[in-house]
Order: structure tokens, then sequence, then C-alpha cells
């Protein structure tokens, strides 16, 4: 009788965590943003002693992973180009075909087909396209929509960046 | 009445949720079958449709080697996936042929950290690294390793 409920429980406990990880994969999930690299948009104030504790979590959809449709201005979670165990927030700044300059190495690139250039808002400490180059959509792993905690700063992110992108974008006509 | 028949009928929605949840996680963790088109990888696969079985753990565990047959994401085209052979991990150097139709100029590039070199088996007609660069580990979906149909040919793929 024991061992029968015993079974029972764990088979409980498998599916809810199969759910868990499903809905987590498909639908929605929470995840905790690290670092200054999106400041002031996630995590304003870095640096200070309860850093760890105030780190901002961030609701993300995957619907947007269905047609890859995507518009700049959105902050996206994607896989590391440079290691497939890292994730990091970043906003697009440009989608396939557009051109962007680059401040640093006054170079115009073209972004190839399936690929786009994302940024962090904080332009001076953000390892982003500008050190790795436009990354394929396919590493986009959803979209942030809303702040979930601290719950003094809970509400919708803006597609548009509160300030200026370093890269400009150069209009094709 | 409604809520006699509403019982069995819930419980049937919810008994498919769980359903497709764990075919959901079966799928993304552990084995997925894929169909396979094209002549790209001819003579390994051949033109006809086939199914294969392709497993995720090896990757995600990033136990990936040189010569393994993997499923790759498009990096041009993120909605398609397609099937390569692994011929450079990162900091291989890699000597190809960039323009085959003009000349037979070689190119030698090494692997950036965190990228997989892939080409076909067929080299006068596929796409792949020669044509868009090392592709990000995380655009490797599974490694083929078992063939399904035709039935013929029914059984394991991984030493191919």
């Amino acid at each position: 009788m024991g061992s029968i409920s015993l079974w029972n429980s764990a088979k409980k406990i498998i599916t809810a965590a199969v759910i868990t990880v499903a809905v987590s994969d498909r639908i929605v999930t929470v995840v905790p943003v690290r670092g200054g690299s999106m400041s002031p948009t996630f995590n304003p104030k870095t640096g200070s002693w309860m850093e760890e504790t105030f780190d901002d979590h961030v609701l993300v959809e995957k619907f947007c992973l269905g047609n890859y449709k995507f518009s700049r201005g959105d902050v996206v979670v994607f896989r590391s180009p440079l290691n497939h165990k890292e994730t990091m927030i970043k906003r697009i700044a440009g989608l396939p075909g557009e051109w962007i300059g680059t401040e640093h190495n006054n170079d115009v690139i073209q972004i190839p087909s399936g690929h786009c250039w994302v940024e962090g808002d904080n332009t001076a400490s953000s390892m982003d396209s500008k050190s790795f180059g436009p990354i394929p959509l396919a590493l986009i792993r959803g979209r942030v929509t809303h702040i979930l905690w601290p719950p003094q700063r809970r509400g919708s992110v803006k597609r548009t960046p509160q300030q200026g992108l370093s890269s400009n974008q150069l209009d094709p006509n | 009445m409604t809520s006699r028949n509403m019982g069995p009928f819930a419980q049937r929605i919810i008994d498919f949720t769980k359903f497709l949840c764990y075919m959901h996680v079966i799928n993304t963790y552990l084995i997925s079958p894929v169909v396979t088109l094209g002549p790209s990888m001819l003579p390994t696969i051949d033109l006809t449709t086939g199914l294969f079985l392709i497993e995720k753990i090896s990757t995600r565990l990033g136990k990936v080697a040189c010569g393994d047959i993997v499923v790759v994401r498009n990096p041009q085209n993120p909605r398609f996936c397609m099937t390569k052979r692994v011929l450079g991990l990162e900091g291989d150097s890699i000597t190809y042929i960039s323009d085959p139709e003009n000349n037979d100029k070689a190119k030698t590039i090494v692997v950036p950290k965190g990228r997989v070199w892939v080409e076909g088996d067929n080299k006068y007609n596929s796409n792949d690294s020669r044509k868009f660069g090392p592709v990000p580990y995380d655009l490797v979906e599974g490694k083929v390793f078992w063939k399904i149909s035709p039935l013929k040919d029914f059984g394991p793929f991984w030493n191919k």
C-alpha cells in the first residue's frame, strides 16, 4: 500500500515538473536579469550591496517564437553566440536587410537574412552585437514584456529605448 | 446534467494537455523525429524522404564531435532546419573552397569560440557553413542516431 502511494506521489511530482517545463518553454517564463548592461531599463542601480536581492525579474513570452516576427526595439532573451550555456537580454536594434553603422569602427554593414542586431541599453558596458556581430534569430528564446520584481518597478517594458542607441540606423532610402 | 457531462470532458482535456506537455518535454530534451529532404547529404542520406530520430542529450551535454551528422537550425531562416555533418569545432582550422563556381582558391579560417562548422556530404549541392560561415553551437538541435524510414534501412545510424 505504501509503495503504491509513493509511486502515485512520484508520478504527480514528475507530471507537475513536466507541465512547468512545457509552460515555461512554450508559453511564458520568468527570468532574473543579471548585470547592468540593460540599465536603466533593468537593474538601474547596479553595484549596490543589495544587488542580488533587487535584481529585476522579468516576464518572457514565448509565442513570438512561432513565427519569429520581431520589431526593432523589442527586448529579447537569447542564447549567447559565444557560449550556448549563457543567456543574454538585449534590445533588437536592427532587423534583416537593414543597415547598421557602428560608432567605434566607422563600418556600415547590412544585417544578413535571418539575423538581427542586438544592443544593450547601457552602451557603456554591454557585450552585444558591437563585439560579436549580428546574431541568428534562431538563438532568440523569448520576448520580455513585463518587469515583475521589484514591486515598485512593476510594469510593462517599453518597446522603444529610453535613451538613443549608439548605432545610427541608416535609412535605406 | 451539464455538470455530469462536464466531468469526464474536462478530465479528457486535462489528460490531453498533460499528454502534450510530456510530448513537448520528450521532443525538446530527449528524442525527436525529423524528416529529411533534398540532395545536400548524398550519398549518406538519399534524395527520397527519410524519417530519422535525433537525440538531444549529447548536444545539451556539449558532446558533439567532428563527423557527427546533426540537425542544425538554418541561421538564415529560423523556421527551417537542415541535416549536415560537423566538420569542425571551436578552434579547429578549416580549409574550403569559398567560391567553387568561379575559381579553386582555397580559404582557411579558424572556427571562433562557441561555433561549429557544418557541411553537407554532397559538396556540390549544399547550403552550409561554406556559404553562411560557422554557426553558433546553440543552433545544433540534435544528433541523428536512428533511421526509421525507408523501413528496409531501419536501424542505428550513428557511425555513418
